[in-house]
């Protein structure tokens, strides 16, 4: 019960919040609502008693992305630049890519099988996920353990960081 | 030894022997919010007070001495005067985002102060991820200074801003990573765990040099993590007036002035609790004569001792260094300190193996 209000609360708040950041006309303003949208998602990973990925969604979206973000706004706008009103053609495209992609999420969403609301072991209560298990997933090699995974992406990191340096650095 | 389990324990049978557990449990999880509220606000009065003596007396002043004995309500009486003063709307300005930038700066501040373990039964949010959490919350506080440059419409407040963001985004990977170099000593990120392992020995005197390397890089980067002492550029009063909150007036600027009082508080206990152990008493292995002294004074004396010398460690170092420019700040963290971190984790590693 008590989760059921909570969850019904983040979830206006996330729906009020996304639906403020498509239709502001302030680009950073955008920016700010699309920040509270993303803590009100780790607040439902919050609720599945999940706060390991609740954490990493505050530090690398809140603090990562959303902090990219603003600097971007930064240095490529200026103060009260206002969002043009769009063209025909393009709301159009925004009406196609936006029932395209509601027929995709509600598709996956019908075809899921869920588990049962009270099947589920972490509503039960203080069954967290162990920083252990999911260190050691990231890190083993056995079956259902992600080191190479892991390892690529990191090197994947690093090439962009170079490049990064690279273009910034070209005289 | 004498810890607040005897109160909260005496507390939650009471509301659960007068009401439902659901509703008991809502009466805690609201008294526990406003018991963390009054504490953010007390140890910010005190806090404000502390700095102004301290900072006298590395000047040869007296300092604070008017109102109270030893000006001790001095603060207080900051406090009304702030609440009294007037917002004043900013010509021009964003409205939403000027608001909203003072919130996100306390909020970041209050949900990383209710993780510090205050003493065995004081410990509000006790994470399996604790450390990490910390990390994570503690950097929503970035968008709120950035967002507060912007929106003042003030060329001082953007600039200080931008070494405010540039700052807070470096200085916090050394801050993290000499944090892991104790997560690689002690397998656990909870800090109750953390703790809780430090019953033997200090993770300070236990790690051996990476942990003391580990600790200095520590209150060097969350020094600066703070926005304070020779790291102070993002409101360098001689050039930018006050910096990202320049604009801000009455209760919104003492939302910014509470928050970096209470960050110096919180890196500080942090710092006292991954290094220092926390509540726990110093013991030395061997010693049980001297342990069960130790272990007479309680937990939370031993928490805010260990905390307010870390305090003090931070406003030595303000009051006695000039300040960095820009480039040797950002020198300092990418050059100096991460390398470090990083060959300090190495160390730490083969350490433990």
């Amino acid at each position: 019960m008590a989760n059921l209000i909570i969850f019904i609360c983040l979830a206006i708040f996330i729906v009020i919040m996304s639906l403020m950041a498509v239709t502001s006309k302030k680009i950073l303003r955008a920016a700010t609502y699309l920040l509270f949208v993303l803590i009100g998602t780790a607040g439902l990973y919050l609720l599945l008693n999940f706060h390991f990925l609740a954490a990493v969604q505050i530090s690398v979206y809140a603090g990562g992305i959303v902090v990219l973000f603003i600097f971007a706004i930064f240095l490529t706008s200026n103060k009260g630049d206002m969002i043009d009103n769009h063209n025909k053609k393009r709301i159009l495209y925004g009406i196609v890519a936006a029932v395209a992609g509601i027929a995709i999420t509600g598709f996956a969403l019908l075809k899921h099988r869920f588990l049962n609301y009270s099947d589920n072991p972490t509503i039960a209560g203080d069954q967290e996920m162990n920083m252990k298990m999911i260190g050691e997933a990231l890190m083993g090699t056995e079956k259902y353990q992600y080191l190479l995974p892991f390892e690529i992406l990191s090197v994947l990191l690093l090439a962009c960081i170079i490049g990064g340096i690279l273009i910034a650095r070209k005289r | 030894m004498f810890d607040f389990g005897v109160v909260t324990n005496w507390i939650d049978l009471f509301l659960r022997s007068n009401m439902s557990e659901n509703m008991a449990l809502f009466v805690e999880f609201v008294l526990v919010g406003f018991a963390i509220l009054a504490v953010y606000a007390v140890l910010a009065l005190l806090l404000i007070y502390i700095e102004r003596k301290v900072c006298a007396f590395f000047q040869c002043r007296i300092g604070p001495n008017r109102v109270g004995p030893w000006g001790l309500i001095q603060s207080v009486a900051d406090m009304v005067k702030i609440l009294l003063k007037e917002l004043i709307k900013i010509d021009r300005a964003d409205p939403v985002l000027f608001r909203i930038a003072s919130f996100l700066v306390i909020i970041a501040s209050i949900c990383t102060f209710g993780a510090i373990p205050f003493d065995p039964a004081l410990h509000a949010v006790d994470f399996n991820i604790g450390i990490f959490y910390l990390l994570a919350v503690s950097s929503l506080g970035v968008v709120g200074i950035l967002l507060a440059g912007w929106s003042s419409n003030n060329k001082y407040t953007m600039i200080g801003a931008m070494r405010s963001g540039a700052q807070l985004i470096s200085y916090e990977l050394s801050c993290g990573l000499s944090l892991m170099t104790i997560v690689i000593l002690s397998g656990t990120m909870q800090l109750s765990e953390i703790v809780n392992q430090q019953s033997e020995m200090w993770f300070l005197f236990k790690g051996h040099i990476p942990a003391l390397i580990a600790f200095v890089i520590y209150l060097i980067a969350s020094h600066a993590e703070t926005n304070r002492g020779p790291f102070d550029l993002p409101e360098a009063e001689s050039e930018l007036t006050a910096g990202y909150h320049t604009e801000y007036s009455g209760i919104q600027f003492g939302f910014f002035y509470l928050a970096e009082y209470l960050n110096m508080f919180i890196v500080a206990a942090i710092a006292a609790t991954v290094f220092l152990g926390g509540w726990m008493p110093l013991h030395i292995p061997g010693w049980e004569g001297f342990n069960g002294i130790m272990d007479k004074i309680p937990p939370f004396i031993w928490f805010f001792g260990k905390t307010f010398f870390c305090v003090f460690l931070a406003l030595w170092i303000r009051w006695s260094f000039p300040r960095l420019r820009i480039d040797q700040l950002l020198h300092l963290e990418w050059k100096i300190l991460m390398p470090l971190a990083l060959i300090n984790i190495l160390l730490m590693a083969l350490c433990v193996i």
